[in-house]
């Protein structure tokens, strides 16, 4: 009888439960499944922009998915501002055997950043890849392009560490393919793309063998459940070796300083709007995953104490920020200096990581933003200079601030954003960055990061001199740029600026996240650090 | 660590597979010059992990993890685990469309360069950049006179 009672109220509560479920489900609506949506649109619009056929319709899904993906991202992170997280269930299945979507201030912001850039790019890329990839190509050029968007919103969206392997070569593949189109103006983008697909399909490899090794250890794939196992495995020797997978994997799809060898190749001979896209958002998302896993999945603790990382990555962040930029000093190409100046700024971010403290975690959080409007903005001016000039070469560009005066004006300030000059979003950053550096104490790393400045200073005044300070060439197409290319590049230039003069969004919105990734770990001493 | 036994040897022999394949493809990456011999590289590295994985959901005296229609599982049985074969089916996924992607590629690369050997390329490429060394790079040698 009580047995029967027993099972009733359990049936009933059974049937509540699914009714509650139920109704949660429909009060969820179209709002709810934005975590989701915000991938989906881009990765499907993509196939349907081929299918359609019609040339015409191409750019209206293209950007449509684009700027969808734009409105979910800004409606996401005014979701997670006030620090709480979104956990998203795909198909109803709950973590940690589902795969969980789960968004917080950190990749909110991350996605706000990929899908404003496309945003941008889109209708610039529309004169651009005219130019520069033959008509037939078109089509296919922003399926891709929608495929890598939707690869990097993807490899932030989710919470599931298999899942981000997948989206992570969604994203990939696309962007090889997009690279190697550059080959209409110089063959070497096919040999660049070859190989940056070896070292990033080497990386992603690296990485799904340590993403075995954490599976092997702890039998969850959730990243949350991850971070909750591996806490109570301190000296776990598999997970030892999982994470060093994990870097060294990351740290290729990053260009971490010695592993950066695709990146210059790869942004030079790609299309300009490929180059543009590419600085902008895929090593952006990249260090995005080195934080989630530093951080979230193996814990500041774990990362920091056990494994030592901020004597890893520091010296290689340093490097980057000095070989780099001296690199970039002696480039005879305005694109490939660029090239090599994100891999100086990829440094930038690695410090903020290397010196675990809030103050410096948020400034990479923020020069992941900065930095990436900053480039956007010189990869699209660069761009405009391809399609009036016939190249990057300096020798191409002589003279051509009085030619072309508005795009010229917008890569000066794209420079000074780049140097960090005061009233510029590079400023803010870097000021967080030296900030956090001396609530350290190390000064000197302070120092560094201003003399590393003082290397920018040099190669952006190289450009600036070629551009404004020469005699203009008389065989270059002397007019001014288009406006479908004019307008975006001015919309970065003057967002530069307004980031860097208002800077409480971007510096909130990164202390946010950079407080929920340091959470639980606020004053970690690092063995071993000058200043204790 | 701990003294090397022969059990140790033999209990782990997936994983000695597994190293050495991953190692082997791995090296042929760095070391072969022919852009397709790369890719057999990339590809036994690839297989590499999915074999790391698949033996990863081995449990010892587990059965296939199909479950009776009936849905009546009788606990006594023991499965082995799906989850990493179904992931190595989505890796295999991604290897393919890599492979495929990496020969076209060579396909292209082979057109306009006439070679798939590293080394002719690497020739090639330096020729092209000496001459735009040539071509442009004395700009700032002028700004100095």
């Amino acid at each position: 009888m009580s047995g029967q009672a027993a099972g009733d109220a359990l049936a009933g509560h059974a049937a509540g439960a699914a009714e509650a479920a139920a109704a949660a489900e429909r009060a969820l609506g179209l709002a709810g499944h934005l975590p989701v949506l915000v991938v989906l649109v881009p990765f499907l619009a993509a196939p349907l922009a081929v299918l359609l056929g019609a040339r015409r319709l191409t750019w209206p899904i293209t950007f449509a998915a684009a700027l969808f993906s734009l409105a979910a991202a800004l409606s996401l992170l005014s979701g997670v501002l006030g620090g709480d997280a979104i956990s998203y269930h795909i198909g109803g299945w709950a973590p940690p055997l589902g795969i969980e979507y789960r968004i917080d201030a950190a990749n909110a912001f991350v996605m706000v950043i990929v899908s404003a850039i496309a945003v941008a790019i889109l209708p610039y890329a529309r004169a651009s890849i005219a130019a520069e990839i033959p008509a037939r190509q078109h089509v296919l050029f922003h399926a891709l392009f929608l495929l890598a968007l939707a690869g990097l919103l993807g490899v932030a969206a989710t919470g599931d560490a298999f899942n981000l392997f997948v989206f992570l070569e969604i994203s990939s593949l696309a962007t090889y393919v997009l690279v190697a189109m550059g080959a209409y103006r110089d063959k070497r983008a096919l040999t660049t793309a070859f190989s940056y697909l070896l070292m990033g399909t080497t990386g992603a490899t690296f990485f799904v063998i340590g993403i075995g090794f954490l599976y092997m250890s702890t039998g969850t794939l959730n990243m949350a459940d991850l971070a909750q196992i591996i806490a109570q495995q301190p000296g776990n020797r598999t997970i030892h070796a999982g994470f060093a997978f994990i870097i060294v994997g990351m740290g290729l799809k990053v260009a971490m300083y010695p592993l950066h060898l695709w990146l210059p190749g790869a942004y030079t001979y790609a299309p300009s709007a490929v180059s543009a896209f590419l600085a902008a958002t895929a090593t952006k998302v990249a260090v995005y995953v080195l934080l989630r896993f530093l951080f979230t999945v193996f814990g500041p603790q774990y990362t920091f104490e056990a494994a030592e990382l901020t004597w890893v990555i520091l010296p290689l962040a340093l490097l980057a920020m000095f070989a780099a930029s001296f690199i970039a000093i002696f480039q005879v190409n305005f694109k490939k200096m660029l090239a090599y100046s994100s891999i100086a700024q990829i440094g930038y971010m690695l410090l903020g990581i290397a010196m675990l403290s809030q103050t410096a975690l948020s400034g990479t959080i923020v020069h992941l933003f900065n930095h990436a409007i900053t480039k956007a903005t010189l990869f699209m001016v660069i761009g405009a200079y391809v399609l009036r000039a016939g190249g990057a070469f300096y020798r191409d560009i002589e003279g051509i601030g009085r030619v072309m005066p508005w795009t010229s004006a917008a890569g000066v300030i794209g420079g000074l954003s780049l140097i960090g000059v005061p009233g510029t979003a590079g400023f803010v950053s870097k000021w967080l960055l030296v900030q956090g550096a001396l609530e350290k104490g190390w000064w000197w790393m302070a120092l560094l990061v201003v003399a590393s400045s003082l290397l920018a200073v040099v190669y952006v005044w190289k450009g600036i001199e070629t551009a404004y300070l020469r005699a203009p060439r008389d065989d270059v197409d002397r007019r001014e740029a288009p406006l479908t290319m004019l307008v975006p590049i001015w919309i970065m230039a003057l967002s530069t600026i307004w980031f860097g003069l208002s800077a409480e969004w971007t510096v909130g919105a990164a202390g946010t996240a950079a407080e929920a990734l340091m959470s639980g770990a606020s004053e970690l001493p690092i063995s071993g650090g000058a200043g204790h | 660590m701990q003294g090397v036994s022969w059990e140790y040897l033999v209990g782990h022999a997936n994983y000695w597979l597994f190293v050495t394949l991953m190692m082997t493809g791995l090296y042929i990456v760095v070391a072969r010059g022919n852009f397709v011999k790369k890719i057999i590289g990339l590809n036994i590295f690839q297989s590499a992990v999915i074999m790391l994985y698949i033996s990863m959901g081995k449990v010892e005296g587990g059965t296939a993890p199909i479950f009776p229609l009936d849905g009546e599982i009788d606990p006594a049985i023991t499965y082995t685990n799906p989850l990493p074969h179904v992931l190595m089916l989505t890796a295999i996924v991604v290897g393919i469309a890599t492979t495929s992607l990496a020969l076209a590629l060579i396909v292209r690369i082979r057109e306009e360069y006439g070679t798939i050997e590293e080394q002719d390329i690497w020739e090639a490429e330096q020729e092209i950049s000496a001459r735009e060394r040539r071509q442009y790079g004395e700009v700032f040698g002028e700004a100095g006179k």
